[in-house]
C-alpha cells in the first residue's frame, strides 16, 4: 500500500514539474516579447539620457554577482533537502533570500535614483522599455522571494516529505530561470552600453 | 492630466453613474436587476449553501466545465444586445444620429467585440474541454483541480469588470482592439480603456493557466492505451488550442500591460512623442490575436469532427489527415499575424510573404473539410441539431474561406480594409465556425451531463433562425463593404446603404428569435426532463468514452479506468460484443476536496482590476494580498482529498 500512495505521489509530481515548465516557457515568450520591444525602443531617447550616461557599472558588477551566487545556494539548498538534510536546506534558503533581497535592494536603489535625476520611465520610450524589462525580471524575483520565505516557514513547521521536496525544486527551477534573464538583461541592456 | 484622485475613492465620483443617455442608463438597471435579481432567488429559495459547496467552491472539472458555460450564455446574451443595438442604430442613421450618442455607438462595438471573445467563446470553449477532455482520455480529472477552479474565477472576475463597467463609469471607445494612440491617455482619458485592459488582463492570466492545465492533462493523464494516435479528435483540438494559448496569450499580456503603463504611469511605449512606437503595439496585439482565433475554432473543429462521426455512424474519415492538419493550422497560425496590418506601409515583399502565408493555411483547413464530406459520404445520416449546426457550418464556412484568401490578397486587402467586407468575413469565421461548433457540442454533450436531452425540435428551430439570420445579417455587409463602407459607423450619409443595413436589422431579428428559441428549448427540457431521460449514457450510439459511463458520470468519472486497446475503442467494444477491460481498482478512490482559493483569487483578482481602473491603490494592493494570501495559505492546506468508494455493483449514482 505504501509503494502505491508512493508511486501516485510521484506522478503527481512529474506532473506539476512537467506544468511548471510548461509555465517557464510561457513566461519567456512574455520576456522575448519585452526584450524584443527593447531592442526595437533601444535608440528611442527623445533627447533623454541613455544607458550610457546613467548606468553604474560597479552596481551592475555586484547585482550581477548577488544573483549568481543566489543560484548557487539555491542549488546547495535543495541538494542538501534532497539529502535529507531539512535544516540545512532552510539555512541555504534564507542565505538565497538575503542575496536575492540585496540584489532587489540595488536594483530599486539604482531606479529611484534615475527617476530622482529626471530619467524615469516617463522620459522616452527608451527608459520605459528600460524600466519594465528590469521591473518585470525584479518583480519575479519578489515573486520567487515570497515563495522561498513560505517554503523557510514550511521546512521549520510541517513535516518535510515529498511535497516540499517537489516546491523546493521547482523554485530552484524558478530561480535559474530569472538567472538566465538576468544574464539576457545582463548582455542586451547593460554591456553595450560599456563597449 | 487635471483629474481629481482621492486617497479612498481614487477617481470615482458621482458623474462616474451612467446619466449621459437613457440607453446607457436602462442597460445598467438591467445589468443591476440581473445581479440582484439572481442574489434574491438563491435567497428565496434558500440555496446559498448548496451553491456554495456544490458549484462555487468546487473544483470538479465537470462543474467548473459547466459554470464556465453558463457564463458564457449569459454574456452571449449580453453580447448579442449590444450587436442588435448597433443593428439598429445603422439602420436608422442615415443622414439622422439614430438613437444613440457617438461615444455611446463607440463603447458598444467594443463591448461587444470584447465581450463576444473574451467572455462568451473563450469561457464556452474552456467549458467544453473542461467537461469533455477528462472524460475523453480515461482521466478522473484535470491535472491541476484547483488551479483550474482558480482560472475559472480570474475569467469570471474579468467578465465581472466587464459588466460593471456599465453600471460605474464607462466602456472603453477604442474598438476590441485598443489600437493606440487612440487608446492612450491622451486622447482618452477617463476609465474606459482602463476597464478593457483590467479585465482581459485578469482573465488572460485565468486562461494561460488552463493551457498549461490542458496540455499536462492531455499529455500525462490519458488511460492506459490512449496512444496520441488513438485520442479523439475533440482532445486533439483541445490539445493544439491549449498549446497556442500557453505561447500566444503572454503576447498580449505585454500588449496590454504596455498600454495600461502608458496610461497609468505615463510612459512612452505607444505614445505619439517623447519615442513611442504604435506599430509595436499592432504588432503585440495580433501575435497574440491571430492564434487566438484559432485557439476559438480549433476545439469547434474537433466538435464538428466528433458529431459528423457520431451521426453518420461512420468511422471518421482521415482521421491523421485531420490530426496533422489541426497540428498544421497550429503552428502556421504563428506566422501570419501581420496581415491584419497588411496597410501600415511594410514594404510590398514583407506582404506578399504574410499575404501567402496566410493563404497556405487555407490548404489544411480544406482537407478538414474534405474529410467531414468523406465521413458523410455514404453514412447513415442522422439529422439531430448538432449535426444541423454542423452542416450549417460546411455549407457556410467556404464563404467565409473564401473571402478570407481574397483579403490576405495584400493590394485586394488594401481596398477592403476597414470596411464591413472584414467584418463580414470574420463573422462568417466566428458565427458559423466557433459559435455553431461550440452549440452543437452543447446538444451533443448536454445529456451526458445533465441526463436528459435537449428538446429537438426548438433546437432544430434555433439552427434555421440562426443560420438565416446569420445570412440575412452578414451577406449584405459583404456587398456593404464593397461599396466602400467603413466599419464602425454611427451614421452615414450615403442613402444606397440604408436597404442592405435595414436587410442586416432584419438578420439580427432572425439571431434574435434564435436565441429565444436555445432558452424555450432548454426550458422546454427541463421541464419534460423526464420524458426526455437518457438511461443508457450513450443516447447518440457513440464512439469515445465518455459515452461509456452513466449520464451524468459520478464525481470520480470512471467506477475503473479503461484500457484502451484502439481508436474509437468504446464503439468497438460495444459492437464487438467484448466488452473493454479496465485497470483493476483500489476499493476506495481519492477525490479532491471543495477549495475557497479559487473563489479567494477571483475576488482579490477583481479588486487589482477594479482598483487599477480607478486608481483606488489601496483596493489593488488589498486584493493583490488576498490573492497571494490564498495562494500562500494554500500551500499550507494537507488534507486536500477525501475518500469515496464506489459501489462497483451498482450501475448509476
Ligand atoms: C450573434 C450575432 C452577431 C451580430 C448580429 C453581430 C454584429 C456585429 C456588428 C453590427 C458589429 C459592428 C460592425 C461595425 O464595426 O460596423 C460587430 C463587431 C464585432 N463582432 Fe459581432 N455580431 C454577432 C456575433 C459575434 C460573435 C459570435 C463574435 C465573436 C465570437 C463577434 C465578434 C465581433 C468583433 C470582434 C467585432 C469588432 C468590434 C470592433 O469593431 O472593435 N460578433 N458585430
Ligand atoms: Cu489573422
Amino acid at each position: 500500500m505504501i509503494a502505491a500512495s508512493d508511486a501516485v505521489e510521484e506522478q503527481i509530481d512529474s506532473e506539476t514539474e512537467f506544468g511548471f515548465w510548461l509555465y517557464l516557457m510561457s513566461d519567456a515568450v512574455l520576456f522575448s516579447l519585452i526584450f524584443a520591444t527593447f531592442a526595437v525602443m533601444s535608440t528611442n531617447l527623445a533627447g533623454g539620457p541613455g544607458g550610457a550616461d546613467l548606468f553604474d557599472i560597479k552596481n551592475l558588477a555586484v547585482q550581477t554577482g548577488l544573483l549568481l551566487i543566489s543560484s548557487l545556494t539555491i542549488a546547495l539548498a535543495h541538494h542538501a533537502a534532497v539529502g535529507g538534510h531539512v535544516a540545512r536546506a532552510a539555512v541555504w534558503l534564507v542565505v538565497t533570500c538575503i542575496l536575492g533581497a540585496g540584489f532587489l535592494v540595488l536594483e530599486v536603489r539604482e531606479l529611484t535614483e534615475f527617476v530622482v535625476k529626471g530619467a524615469g520611465p516617463d522620459r522616452s520610450g527608451y527608459l520605459s522599455a528600460f524600466f519594465t524589462l528590469v521591473g518585470t525580471h525584479g518583480l519575479h524575483v519578489t515573486a520567487g522571494l515570497i515563495w522561498a520565505l513560505t517554503l523557510i516557514v514550511q521546512t521549520t513547521l510541517t513535516q518535510p516529505g515529498p511535497r516540499l521536496l517537489s516546491r523546493l525544486s521547482r523554485l530552484t527551477l524558478f530561480w535559474h530561470f530569472l538567472d538566465i534573464v538576468w544574464i539576457g538583461v545582463f548582455s542586451l541592456v547593460y554591456l553595450p552600453e560599456f563597449l | 492630466m487635471t483629474e481629481h484622485v482621492s486617497l479612498l475613492l481614487g477617481r470615482l465620483g458621482p458623474d462616474a453613474l451612467p446619466f449621459y443617455s437613457w440607453v446607457a442608463f436602462s442597460g445598467a438597471l438591467v445589468t443591476l436587476a440581473g445581479g440582484v435579481g439572481f442574489l434574491a432567488v438563491v435567497t428565496w429559495l434558500g440555496q446559498w449553501r448548496a451553491l456554495w459547496t456544490g458549484w462555487l467552491t468546487s473544483v470538479d472539472h465537470k462543474r467548473i466545465g459547466i459554470m464556465y458555460i453558463v457564463l458564457a450564455l449569459v454574456m452571449l446574451v449580453r453580447g448579442f444586445v449590444d450587436a442588435i443595438m448597433m443593428r439598429l442604430q445603422q439602420a436608422l442613421s442615415y443622414n439622422s444620429d439614430g438613437y444613440l450618442p457617438p461615444e455611446h455607438f463607440e463603447q458598444i462595438f467594443s463591448s461587444h467585440g470584447t465581450i463576444m471573445i473574451f467572455f462568451m467563446a473563450m469561457p464556452f470553449m474552456t467549458g467544453l474541454l473542461n467537461y469533455i477532455i477528462p472524460l475523453q482520455i480515461g482521466a478522473r480529472d484535470v491535472a491541476f483541480p484547483v488551479l483550474n477552479a482558480i482560472s475559472f474565477w480570474l475569467t469570471a472576475a474579468g467578465a465581472g469588470l466587464m459588466l460593471i463597467s456599465l453600471v460605474i463609469g464607462r466602456f472603453s471607445t477604442a474598438g476590441w482592439t485598443g489600437y493606440p494612440p487612440y487608446s492612450g491617455v491622451e486622447f482618452t482619458p477617463g476609465v474606459g480603456v482602463d476597464y478593457w485592459i483590467w479585465s482581459i488582463m485578469v482573465s488572460g492570466v485565468g486562461t494561460t493557466m488552463t493551457g498549461i492545465n490542458f496540455v499536462v492533462t492531455i499529455l500525462r493523464k490519458r488511460a492506459p492505451g490512449m496512444l496520441l494516435m488513438r485520442m479523439p479528435m475533440f482532445t486533439w483540438t483541445g490539445l493544439c488550442s491549449s498549446i497556442l494559448i500557453i505561447f500566444a496569450f503572454p503576447a498580449l499580456t505585454v500588449a496590454t500591460g504596455m498600454l495600461a503603463l502608458d496610461r497609468t504611469l505615463g510612459m512612452h511605449f505607444f505614445t505619439n512623442d517623447a519615442g513611442g512606437n504604435m506599430m509595436n503595439y499592432m504588432n503585440l496585439f495580433w501575435i497574440w490575436g491571430h492564434p487566438e482565433v484559432y485557439i476559438l475554432i480549433l476545439p469547434a473543429f474537433g466538435i464538428f469532427s466528433e458529431v459528423v462521426a457520431t451521426f453518420s455512424s461512420k468511422r471518421l474519415f482521415g482521421y491523421p489527415s485531420l490530426v496533422y492538419a489541426t497540428a498544421v493550422i497550429a503552428i502556421l497560425s504563428f506566422t501570419v499575424w501581420l496581415h491584419h496590418f497588411f496597410t501600415m506601409g511594410a514594404s510590398a515583399n514583407v506582404n506578399a510573404v504574410f499575404g501567402i502565408a496566410t493563404m497556405v493555411i487555407a490548404v489544411p483547413t480544406g482537407v478538414k473539410v474534405f474529410d467531414w464530406l468523406f465521413t458523410m459520404f455514404r453514412g447513415r445520416i442522422r439529422f439531430e441539431p448538432p449535426m444541423l449546426y454542423t452542416i450549417g457550418f460546411m455549407c457556410l464556412f467556404v464563404i467565409g474561406g473564401m473571402s478570407g484568401v481574397l483579403l490576405a490578397i495584400p493590394p485586394i486587402n488594401y481596398s477592403t480594409h476597414n470596411t464591413t467586407f472584414l467584418v463580414a468575413h470574420f463573422h462568417n469565421m466566428v458565427i458559423p465556425g466557433v459559435l455553431f461548433g461550440y452549440l452543437a457540442g452543447y446538444m451533443y454533450w448536454f445529456p451526458k451531463a445533465f441526463g436528459f436531452h435537449l428538446d429537438p425540435t426548438w433546437g432544430a428551430r434555433s439552427f434555421w433562425f440562426w443560420l438565416i439570420g446569420f445570412l440575412l445579417a452578414f451577406m449584405p455587409l459583404y456587398l456593404l463593404g464593397l461599396m466602400g463602407m467603413p466599419r464602425r459607423m454611427e451614421t452615414y450619409g450615403n442613402a444606397e446603404w440604408q436597404p442592405l443595413l435595414i436587410v442586416a436589422f432584419i438578420g439580427a431579428c432572425l439571431i434574435l428569435m434564435g436565441i429565444v428559441c436555445l432558452v424555450i428549448q432548454l426550458w422546454v427540457s427541463i421541464k419534460y426532463r423526464r420524458a426526455l431521460r437518457d438511461t443508457t449514457g450513450d443516447p447518440w450510439d457513440g464512439r469515445t468514452l465518455e459515452w461509456s459511463m452513466p449520464s451524468p458520470p459520478p464525481e470520480w468519472n470512471f467506477d475503473a479506468v479503461p484500457v484502451v486497446t484502439t481508436r474509437d475503442a468504446f464503439h468497438e467494444a460495444k459492437y464487438s460484443g467484448t466488452p473493454m477491460k479496465s485497470v483493476p481498482q483500489p476499493g476506495t478512490l481519492h477525490v479532491p476536496r471543495n477549495s475557497v482559493v479559487g473563489p479567494c483569487m477571483g475576488f482579490g483578482g477583481f479588486c487589482v482590476g477594479f482598483g487599477a481602473v480607478w486608481f483606488i491603490w489601496w483596493l489593488a494592493l488589498a486584493g493583490l494580498a488576498v490573492a497571494v494570501g490564498a495562494l500562500i495559505g494554500r500551500a499550507f492546506v494537507q488534507n486536500t482529498e477525501r475518500e469515496v468508494a464506489p459501489d462497483l455493483g451498482a450501475k448509476t449514482t
